[in-house]
């Protein structure tokens, strides 16, 4: 859930960037990164460890710790945490089909 | 237990009021500044020279309460949101304090006053509010009024419905 | 292949104060910055920051961010290069990099290198702390501050260091519940006053107590608290349940520290610092010529401190290939003033001692 209002911060939740995440449609805003705005739309399983599969979240947000990829718009292996959301971006989980979100 | 739980004792306290109650007929920050910690804009923006913490940034701040006039801007200076303006006027506490938080309150409301433990301690009037802007870096500071006896227990304000 | 005088990797508090005082002295720049803006950390700092003037005190951390930025204005881009989006992927030896930026490679030769790459957070080992919903508190932040999205409905805080206990206060502005802080210690880790501001907002930190499991299938649903004894053991039967969404992990950050190790920069480990460190000489040159580091990749500290290490780094890095800063002698004396003065309180101890140990070793 997006914050309604800071006591300190000004947000710009005004234009829409209109995706699509393992083919459902998504909407987040401008400035988002493809992370943040799947956060909101409430994904929190955001890929599978590499041997034994176990979930991974959005867990450092910055780029450091990898638990974040996606193939984005046909390129594998995106850091979601880092890449700007844009519009009618296809976003696909890596995450096995069959424990899908 | 300070240092377990971030509640100063009694002691700690009373320390930074003045000792006779009779100087806080006049506004007077109060500093709750116990540890050591590099910081010194309290002393830098005081427009009285009240306030000394001297060459080593890390030394713990002293208030001349002689120099003192309340004027607050210590209270939106103070990173670590540690001072508040205190003054008895009618036999009411009044208070100057920082409040970062919303919804803000409004002028006349009846809002709760909570001590440093959290606990809610009594109501008290929001008698002015002087909203956030650019020169107290954002930091809104809140005018309130309560009964005397809470003049050493009162730190801040909470939302009634809470 | 780029020739530059100066590359500079990491466009943090350090990394930006380091161009500062390079650029003023007449060098050539080339600063490289991961994320799609400058700042590094400050960005997502709401909170005014401690110090003096000299590190601007009472200004909250995104002000400073800016301030810092707006100080490279007014260079021409033949003077000052500045790239977004672009990761140092290598830094060799010769001071030859890699950088790689939107789906290409570029090579840099650069006559001196500034590494500025911050820190990485730690991770603390508890059963299933890979679950979705257990974050760092960087992510919490930038998920909460820059994005402007709640992380959850609420959130159990690990660490009463002053990451923990800031974020703890950030997401209370933000409208979220935070449910408790736990330390492992017997007291508190951070400033006092920022314990005391989360007290009596009504947020216990309870001492003395880690997280030993955390449960939930594809999410986190709740977890498991124990008490340690003084000798940081479990206490049998002090188990407990909270339930919580988020839980947020803030204990403690590791320097960056794999360019320098890749350069073939002797690099020690002091825990003090917060792990692999590079051993460098008081001009804050390491141990491969004209390759210098500052910030929290040379130990973790304040960014007051990374500010000034910065630009120290700066001056020294443009004095050893002969530029001339207008005022430098006079700024390095002030520079290493203001370090002394941040670092003799009690607060200071352990970068002291570990600065020490990185100069005996």
């Amino acid at each position: 859930m997006r914050v309604k209002e800071h006591p300190i911060l000004n947000f710009n939740h005004q234009n829409e960037i209109h995706f699509t995440y393992n083919e459902k449609p998504m909407v987040g805003y401008e400035g988002d990164t493809i992370g943040a705005a799947l956060y909101d739309n409430g994904i929190r399983h955001f890929s599978d460890s590499v041997v034994h599969k176990r979930p991974r979240g959005l867990y450092c947000a910055i780029g450091n710790c990898g638990s974040c990829y996606m193939q984005v718009n046909g390129v594998e292996n995106v850091k979601t945490c880092m890449t700007l959301l844009e519009d009618d971006m296809r976003v696909i989980s890596e995450v096995d089909e069959d424990k899908d979100d | 237990m300070f240092k377990k739980t971030g509640v100063p004792t009694k002691e700690m306290i009373r320390s930074r009021f003045p000792k006779d109650k009779k100087v806080l007929f006049r506004p007077k920050a109060i500093i709750e500044c116990y540890d050591e910690i590099p910081c010194n804009p309290c002393e830098t923006v005081c427009p009285f020279s009240a306030i000394t913490i001297g060459e080593d940034i890390n030394a713990i701040p002293q208030i001349d309460f002689d120099k003192c006039t309340g004027c607050g801007i210590c209270v939106h200076s103070c990173p670590g949101l540690a001072i508040i303006v205190a003054m008895i006027k009618n036999g009411k506490a009044y208070f100057k304090v920082p409040y970062e938080l919303l919804p803000l309150p409004k002028v006349k409301e009846r809002w709760l006053a909570v001590n440093r433990n959290g606990d809610v301690i009594s109501k008290c009037k929001i008698e002015n509010v002087m909203t956030a802007k650019k020169s107290t870096n954002n930091t809104t500071i809140v005018t309130v009024s309560l009964e005397q006896p809470y003049l050493y227990d009162f730190i801040t304000i909470r939302r009634p419905h809470e | 292949m780029i020739n530059r005088d100066l590359v500079i990797v990491g466009g943090g508090p350090a990394g930006l104060s380091a161009a500062k005082v390079a650029l003023d002295a007449g060098m050539k720049v080339t600063l490289i910055e991961r994320f799609n803006q400058l700042g590094g950390q400050l960005i997502k700092q709401t909170h005014k920051f401690f110090g003096s003037k000299l590190q601007y005190a009472k200004t909250r951390g995104f002000d400073i961010a800016k301030i810092l930025i707006d100080d490279l204005n007014g260079f021409s881009h033949d003077q000052l290069e500045i790239l977004l989006d672009a990761t140092c992927v290598a830094l060799y030896p010769d001071k030859v990099l890699t950088v790689y930026q939107y789906g290409k490679y570029m090579k840099y030769n650069a006559k001196s290198v500034i590494v500025a790459t911050g820190a990485s957070e730690k991770i603390l080992a508890f059963e299933n702390n890979d679950l979705p919903g257990i974050y760092g508190a960087g992510a919490i932040q930038t998920i909460m501050n820059i994005y402007g999205i709640q992380p959850g409905k609420e959130v159990v805080m690990v660490g009463s260091g002053n990451i923990g206990l800031i974020v703890a206060y950030q997401l209370l502005q933000a409208g979220v519940k935070v449910s408790a802080i736990l330390e492992a210690a017997s007291y508190i880790g951070g400033y006092l006053v920022h314990a005391s501001k989360l007290k009596r907002l009504g947020v216990d930190i309870l001492t003395n107590t880690t997280v030993k499991k955390a449960v939930g299938e594809e999410k986190l649903e709740k977890i498991i608290t124990v008490k340690l004894d003084e000798k940081w053991q479990e206490i049998p039967g002090s188990e407990a349940e909270m339930d919580t969404d988020v839980l947020c992990i803030s204990v403690g950050l590791s320097p960056l520290h794999q360019l320098m190790s890749m350069a073939g920069v002797k690099m020690v480990d002091i825990s003090e610092l917060g792990g692999l460190v590079p051993k460098k000489t008081c001009d804050y040159e390491t141990t491969v010529d004209n390759v210098y580091a500052c910030g929290d990749v040379t130990g973790i500290e304040e960014a007051s401190s990374a500010m000034v290490e910065g630009r120290i780094c700066g001056l020294m890095a443009a004095n050893h290939l002969g530029f001339k800063h207008p005022n430098g002698e006079q700024l390095e004396d002030d520079l290493n003033n203001q370090l002394c003065v941040l670092r003799q309180g009690p607060c200071g101890e352990k970068i002291r001692c570990g600065l020490k140990k990185v100069g005996e070793i």
